[in-house]
């Protein structure tokens, strides 16, 4: 389903992301770990197609399409999702009107007509109890004066609504207690199936926990170092990343 | 895939919708201002005795006045001897009905959305059209005479209504008001003139559409609506003007009177041409509106949505003289490219038990420059006075202004005034993470923008909320750089 080839990016003329490597298929779930600045968020801002990163050299693509070339709304349209770090606060607009829009835009992108007043309502109402998020919130202005969970949470209240084929969680976890974190975690599971595929950037093993990984990958200096299973996600908790970094220097010297 | 900058270029470049011209025989007068012209004036117009008198009053004011100093731009130089102060279609015979309305006229009209065929024209809104100086058509008049509500040309109250014209006319706005308004005293053409009888509901939205079409002419139209004891109407101006490179003044009157319980609620969408985008051209809307609680308990409203004009000048103000009387100013002011905006409102707490509500979101795009200016102001007698004001400006980019200057008065221990105040900037980050979702950029812009103002485009008749929507996504589209 996304392919990258040997991906570089900078942003401000400093290189981030220096040859990236990573093949997803349908229905897989992929965790990136790494150490602080090691390029985790860089590379879901990179596949969002946030627009201060430039890509100096490398490919992605998803369902045979050049992600590269897609505007940031045409890669979520075709079903690219990403689950934001910092979710922003937007005023006066309602989590409702915006979600159906979004959904809209979708929609008219694939062809389908818009959807029904009575259909939204019924769909917000299955997803909000699905991923267990709260109704008041719903009707609030997008994320304004929302707590670091809620918005959290509404990321994922979203990722249920727009159903996606590639999700990617950029440290979803931060900033949760362990209520939130088991919440969150609980509506990503329900929402895991065949055909939909994510991707978990996390500093910590706990999230793991719970949303278990098919693939944990090792990001270090704008690189996947190590590839293994959830057991090196384990490996990790224990020795830290030295380890890998010190191995990663033999190799290279 | 188009970058910010290059949907900024193609907005610039987009014309401005309403900007044709209409070619059609016109009764012109020559350019200067003087005495003569004033006469003529008021010959064309058949008026009585005292309202040349008025006229003159006013010529006279005007000319021990400078221009003032205070507002936050640079005055633009103003040849008022260069402008012709009459220019009206000309036509053969008195009219008796629309179908002898030049169809050329209509056309123009018609293409403005503004249909004056009552078959054709939105049910519930009649319309007062002013082409350049005069007043062309009126729409559904005889409907709304049936109920014993006025709604004509100022023209035509002068003829039919002298009474009532005189016995209201610059009692809000006197003749000496300021240089504009002493300006509009003296040569004023035309307008609408609106009275709801006593305990009527109007049925329908009363509005005025003003269109300049000839070059160097100034319009200078004067509005005036009484609201008699228990009525209420709601009304609403809509205006554009053709794209000439060129500056041109638009310096209008208009007056409010609510009686005892009467409630006026006026509305204003304005769109004249602003220029392009180096601020060349456009309108100099420099407009002087001022509303009157006269009686107990009465209420005047106004909302206003600005996105044209080179330069918008203006406070719709409320005197709240009646006791337990309310005031409510509602504001959107949009610029962008090099447009200025100095605007705001007046509130003078009279009566006691006085209430009065501000909400005003300037929006700054472009290099354009937004002041709010507002004056809250509570006299010895107005005992329990509230106001309450919220002033928020929004930043589209690097290079636009937005300014404000609040003035509170109080004079009276027992009021009570708040105000609000925030800036907030729409942010690389929030369009992203809309573009994140699947919404486009310039869908993104008309998301925020359209939920920043959501407060007050409620407020305006559904009708027209849902244009002047519309009107704010053109405005601001590509602004985001």
């Amino acid at each position: 389903m996304l392919t990258i080839k040997n991906l570089h990016a900078e942003v401000e003329g400093k290189q981030i992301l220096k040859g990236i490597n990573l093949e997803i298929g349908k229905g897989e779930t992929h965790a990136i770990m790494g150490p602080n600045g090691s390029g985790k968020s860089s590379l879901a801002s990179v596949l969002a197609g946030r627009d201060n990163y430039t890509v100096t050299e490398g490919e992605v693509w998803f369902n045979g399409k050049n992600l590269l070339d897609l505007s940031p709304e045409d890669r979520a349209r075709e079903g690219v999702f990403l689950a934001f770090q910092y979710p922003v606060e937007i005023p006066g607009v309602s989590n409702l009107n915006f979600l159906k829009t979004a959904l809209n835009e979708i929609r008219t992108y694939k062809g389908l007509p818009a959807i029904e007043g009575r259909d939204f309502l019924k769909l917000t109402k299955e997803k909000q109890q699905l991923v267990d998020f709260n109704a008041n919130l719903m009707n609030r202005s997008l994320n304004e004066g929302f707590s670091g969970g809620e918005k959290k949470r509404n990321e994922i209240f979203q990722l249920a609504m727009l159903d996606p084929q590639l999700a990617i969680l950029d440290e979803t976890d931060s900033g949760l207690d362990i209520d939130a974190l088991r919440i969150v975690s609980n509506g990503v599971n329900k929402l895991r199936d065949a055909e939909k595929s994510f991707v978990v950037i996390t500093h910590y093993q706990r999230l793991l926990e719970y949303i278990v990984p098919d693939f944990v990958h090792v990001l270090y200096n704008g690189r996947i170092i190590k590839t293994g299973t959830k057991e090196l996600a384990l490996e990790l908790e224990e020795r830290g990343y030295d380890w890998l970094k010190e191995e990663l220097h033999l190799k290279e010297a | 895939m188009m970058n910010s900058n290059e949907i900024i270029d193609d907005i610039a470049n987009k014309e401005y919708e309403f900007g044709f011209t209409t070619d059609i025989e016109m009764d012109i007068a020559p350019p200067g201002l003087n005495e003569d012209i004033i006469r003529f004036i008021s010959a064309k117009k058949n008026e009585p005795e005292w309202l040349l008198e008025w006229r003159l009053k006013g010529f006279a004011a005007f000319k021990k006045m400078q221009f003032p100093k205070w507002q936050h731009f640079e005055m633009p130089e103003l040849d008022l001897q260069a402008l012709s102060y009459y220019a009206a279609p000309k036509k053969k015979k008195q009219l008796n009905s629309l179908d002898e309305v030049d169809p050329e006229l209509l056309a123009t009209f018609e293409k403005l959305g503004i249909p004056l065929n009552e078959q054709k024209a939105l049910t519930g809104v009649a319309v007062d059209a002013v082409f350049d100086s005069v007043s062309v058509a009126t729409t559904f008049k005889g409907k709304l005479k049936e109920m014993g509500v006025i709604f004509c040309s100022f023209g035509e109250a002068v003829q039919e209504y002298p009474d009532l014209v005189k016995k209201y006319l610059g009692t809000v706005v006197p003749h000496s008001d300021n240089i504009f308004a002493a300006l509009n005293s003296a040569v004023f053409s035309d307008g609408s003139f609106t009275y709801i009888p006593k305990g009527v509901r109007c049925p329908m939205e009363l509005s005025t559409y003003f269109r300049i079409n000839a070059q160097n002419t100034g319009q200078f139209e004067r509005t005036l609506i009484v609201a008699d004891e228990g009525s209420y109407v709601s009304y609403l101006e809509g205006c554009t003007a053709p794209m000439r490179d060129e500056n041109q003044l638009h310096a209008a009157v208009v007056e409010l009177v609510a009686l005892d319980h009467a409630e006026i609620k006026y509305s204003t969408v304005q769109n004249w041409y602003p220029g392009d985008k180096d601020g060349k051209g456009g309108i100099y809307n420099f407009v002087t509106k001022r509303g009157i609680c006269k009686g107990n308990a009465s209420k005047i409203s106004w909302t206003q949505v600005e996105t044209g004009s080179a330069i918008t000048w203006k406070y719709p103000s409320v005197i709240l003289q009646g006791d337990y009387s309310e005031g409510e100013f509602y504001s959107v002011a949009v610029v962008r490219n090099k447009q200025i905006a100095d605007t705001g409102t007046k509130i003078h707490h009279i009566g006691k038990g006085t209430k009065s509500r501000i909400i005003s979101k300037g929006i700054s795009a472009g290099r354009g420059d937004n002041s709010y200016r507002g004056l809250v102001a509570v006299g010895p007698r107005a005992d329990n006075a509230r106001n309450f004001t919220q002033c928020d400006s929004l930043l589209i980019g690097n290079d636009c202004g937005s300014h404000t200057f609040p003035y509170i008065e109080s004079r009276n221990k027992t009021a009570m005034i708040e105000h609000e105040a925030t800036t907030s900037k729409i942010g690389e980050d929030q369009i992203f993470y809309l573009n994140a979702r699947g919404i486009d950029t310039e869908k993104a812009v008309a998301l925020i923008v359209n939920g920043y103002v959501k407060e007050v485009l409620n407020q305006l008749p559904m009708e027209f909320a849902v244009e002047a929507q519309k009107l704010l996504s053109i405005t601001l589209e590509g602004s985001v750089g």
